[in-house]
């Protein structure tokens, strides 16, 4: 290619960006999209987890687009990368409420990230939904928080292990907020139920020796060790319990251990083989909605990894679907995507049959009221033990209501 | 008894573990004075080709020990020609080459390899040590870390090869009056200190597990311990593993991993304010 060609086509192809993006301007203007907002982490350390959720949040806004869109408008996602780094939470939050101005956003991943949206939403007006299992107790007429949490979870586990087990528990957990409340939680419902924490012990995310921890484990001589540990470092215990021969001598439970669903691909079957968990999904959940919401997130974006590579579907990544689908829900109902005028419809008590089961909106929390599920792993398939139909969000119910004190903005913690 | 045997087995596997990523960075760092920053990076590698070995059929053992190295030393010398070679005596400009190297390598890891792998496990059992089950492995790590000690004493001692990298680090314009050439020269050795980290890496690949990220996880107890130790690299890379590990590994059983990792910083730097060139500034200062 000539140079003056070059200059002429590049010239030509700016001038159609430049009108592309005029045309943008202008259908915004007229409101013929509506623009859904999307942080999630689709690079970096936590990219495992952020990916599958951004893919499916896609997914949500397809299929609401091919049944019409909303209030006869399409759908349009705006995503923004944030990097699994918090100045871009920061500053990106602000960019989709700001510049793009989105009606809603779907978000955050760590419990670090959605503290450091929530109050930037909150302060420009725009409804945010967090669909994340989390440590419970964020109380903000602003937020949804669709995930399962403590109360949900822990509560149906801890007991489950411990009969099946012995009552004498072992706490290993990241050392972070979220590792640190849940490990309150697990120790609550462990001596309510009668049994014992023999010693609670907090690790950095950056740990991979857990040579010391296995040996105290085995001189403490619990029934069953508590895994809150978090993110691909602490693997390495997994990995290092099973080398020394622990596996056979000390069964595990965990409240983080598949929830981004990386871990059994990451390990060996043999090395997670048995460990029992509880979440507000599984791939294995034998339930129609489910079974069709498998077959079409497969034809669209591919079979779940190790096979394909489709997103993962966790709890994580479907949570994220169904807060979609439950905003979508709440516009229909308010004929608007006025904040306010959804918030309020959302607070009705909006109920939906979604993949994990029926999903409710709690109106005091704005939490979810959600079926929960209790899993063993085999071979890397989670086969469902036991499942609790309509679980409320006790713990944040306990602390929090939003009808009473609709200007509350805390995040409550558990104190023991 | 049973507790403070199974004590003393982790306590030289941690100084094991200091020594095997360390050693590499010794050479790369203490000899030839390049701050590599892509260190946690090569160790990195030294898993990837563990981990893609085994799934393409390879046994996991060749994979570890013939792979990682042959694979990690090849990459550590073309990096050293198309980047390093320009840099030799700027200190500076290798920390921010290498750092931009390592964003590099971890994002093209991440792109072609992906960073959801499945791990690999080394079975070498586990045996009993009174009421305490102690995992084989550990026991290959202080083997390996023993090895890689007596054999790189072994060969910058031993070969002509060793002799004439000693000297070359010290003087290149001798070695090049003698008919040498420091650029082969260096560029050998830098291979060399590549190879030794990317078996570290295969080597630990098992029970740390292999994502893009992970060398952050190590780079910085691998300076550390090659600063504390000083200018003999295998005298203060020994003596720096074990002062630190021993320290970081006792204070981990008394209390909690964070204390230990605070206890290993604290002697750090006490000890480099005692002798801010290491450890072998004082002690063993005749040997390598």
């Amino acid at each position: 290619m000539k140079r003056r060609d070059f200059l002429k086509k590049s010239a030509a192809a700016g001038a159609t960006v430049g009108m592309a993006s005029l045309i943008g301007l202008s259908a915004r203007a007229q409101g013929a999209e509506i623009l859904i907002g999307g942080l999630h982490d689709e690079t970096g350390g936590l990219d495992f987890a952020g990916k599958p959720m951004q893919q499916v949040l896609g997914f949500a806004v397809d299929e609401i687009n091919e049944q019409g869109g909303l209030l006869g408008r399409k759908l349009k996602l705006v995503t923004a990368d944030t990097q699994t780094n918090m100045q871009l939470y920061a500053s990106l939050a602000q960019q989709v409420a700001l510049k793009d101005k989105v009606s809603v956003v779907h978000g955050g991943l760590t419990s670090a990230s959605r503290e450091v949206i929530r109050p930037v939403l909150r302060r420009f007006n725009t409804l945010y939904f967090y669909n994340t299992l989390y440590e419970g107790g964020v109380c903000d007429r602003n937020c949804f928080c669709t995930g399962t949490t403590p109360a949900q979870t822990v509560q149906k586990l801890v007991p489950h292990v411990m009969k099946k087990w012995g009552k004498k528990v072992y706490t290993i957990a990241a050392d972070y907020n979220y590792g640190q409340i849940t490990s309150a939680w697990v120790k609550k419902y462990v001596e309510e139920n009668g049994g014992q924490v023999l010693s609670t012990d907090f690790f950095p995310l950056d740990v991979t020796n857990f040579g010391p921890t296995i040996q105290k484990i085995q001189a403490a001589k619990p029934d069953l060790v508590m895994s809150v540990l978090v993110g691909a470092a602490h693997l390495g215990f997994y990995r290092q319990w099973a080398a020394a021969g622990m596996k056979k001598q000390i069964p595990i439970a965990s409240t983080t251990f598949g929830a981004g669903g990386t871990e059994p691909i990451l390990i060996t079957p043999e090395e997670s083989e048995g460990i029992i968990t509880c979440y507000g999904y599984y791939p294995t959940i034998d339930i129609p909605a489910n079974k069709a919401f498998k077959t079409k997130v497969q034809a669209k974006l591919g079979a779940m990894p190790p096979a394909g590579n489709g997103p993962l579907l966790t709890e994580l990544s479907v949570c994220t679907y169904e807060g979609m689908m439950l905003w979508a829900a709440g516009v229909k109902k308010a004929g608007t995507v006025d904040r306010m005028k959804v918030i309020e419809a959302l607070e009705t008590g909006i109920s939906l049959d979604m993949p994990s089961g029926k999903v409710t909106i709690d109106p005091t929390t704005h939490h979810v009221t959600r079926d929960v599920y209790l899993a063993n792993l085999k071979n890397r398939e989670y086969v469902i033990l036991e499942s609790f139909s309509q679980q409320p969000p006790a713990d944040t119910q306990a602390v929090c209501d939003l009808k009473k004190n609709p200007n509350d903005n805390q995040h409550y913690q558990i104190k023991l | 008894m049973d507790y403070a045997l199974v004590v003393l087995i982790e306590v030289l596997r941690a100084v094991g573990g200091l020594v095997l990523i360390s050693i590499g960075l010794a050479i790369i760092f203490g000899m030839m004075r390049i701050v590599n920053i892509a260190h946690g990076e090569f160790l990195m590698l030294g898993g990837y080709t563990v981990v893609l070995a085994g799934k393409a059929g390879i046994n996991t053992w060749v994979a570890m020990l013939v792979l990682a190295p042959a694979v990690v030393g090849l990459v550590g010398i073309a990096i050293e020609r198309c980047f390093i070679r320009f840099l030799y005596g700027r200190m500076l400009d290798t920390l921010l080459a290498t750092w931009g190297l390592s964003l590099f390598i971890v994002g093209f890891v991440t792109v072609v390899f992906g960073n959801t792998l499945e791990g690999v496990s080394v079975s070498l059992g586990s045996f009993e040590v009174g009421r305490f089950r102690v995992a084989g492995y550990s026991i290959f790590i202080i083997a390996m870390a023993a090895v890689l000690l007596v054999g790189t004493v072994a060969m910058l001692r031993g070969t002509r090869l060793g002799l004439i990298a000693r000297g070359t680090m010290q003087n290149p314009g001798m070695a090049a009056a003698l008919g040498l050439s420091p650029p082969k020269i260096y560029m050998v050795t830098f291979g060399i200190g590549a190879a030794l980290t990317g078996l570290a890496g295969g080597v630990l690949a098992p029970i740390t597990g292999v994502v893009p990220t992970m060398g952050i996880a190590f780079i910085a107890q691998a300076f550390i311990t090659v600063i504390t130790g000083g200018a003999a690299i295998v005298a203060g890379t020994g003596s720096a593993s074990s002062l630190l590990g021993s320290v970081s590994q006792l204070t981990t059983f008394a209390t909690t991993p964070v204390i230990g990792d605070v206890a290993l910083l604290f002697v750090a730097v006490a000890l480099l304010r005692i002798l801010p060139q290491g450890i072998t500034s004082r002690f063993f200062r005749r040997s390598l």
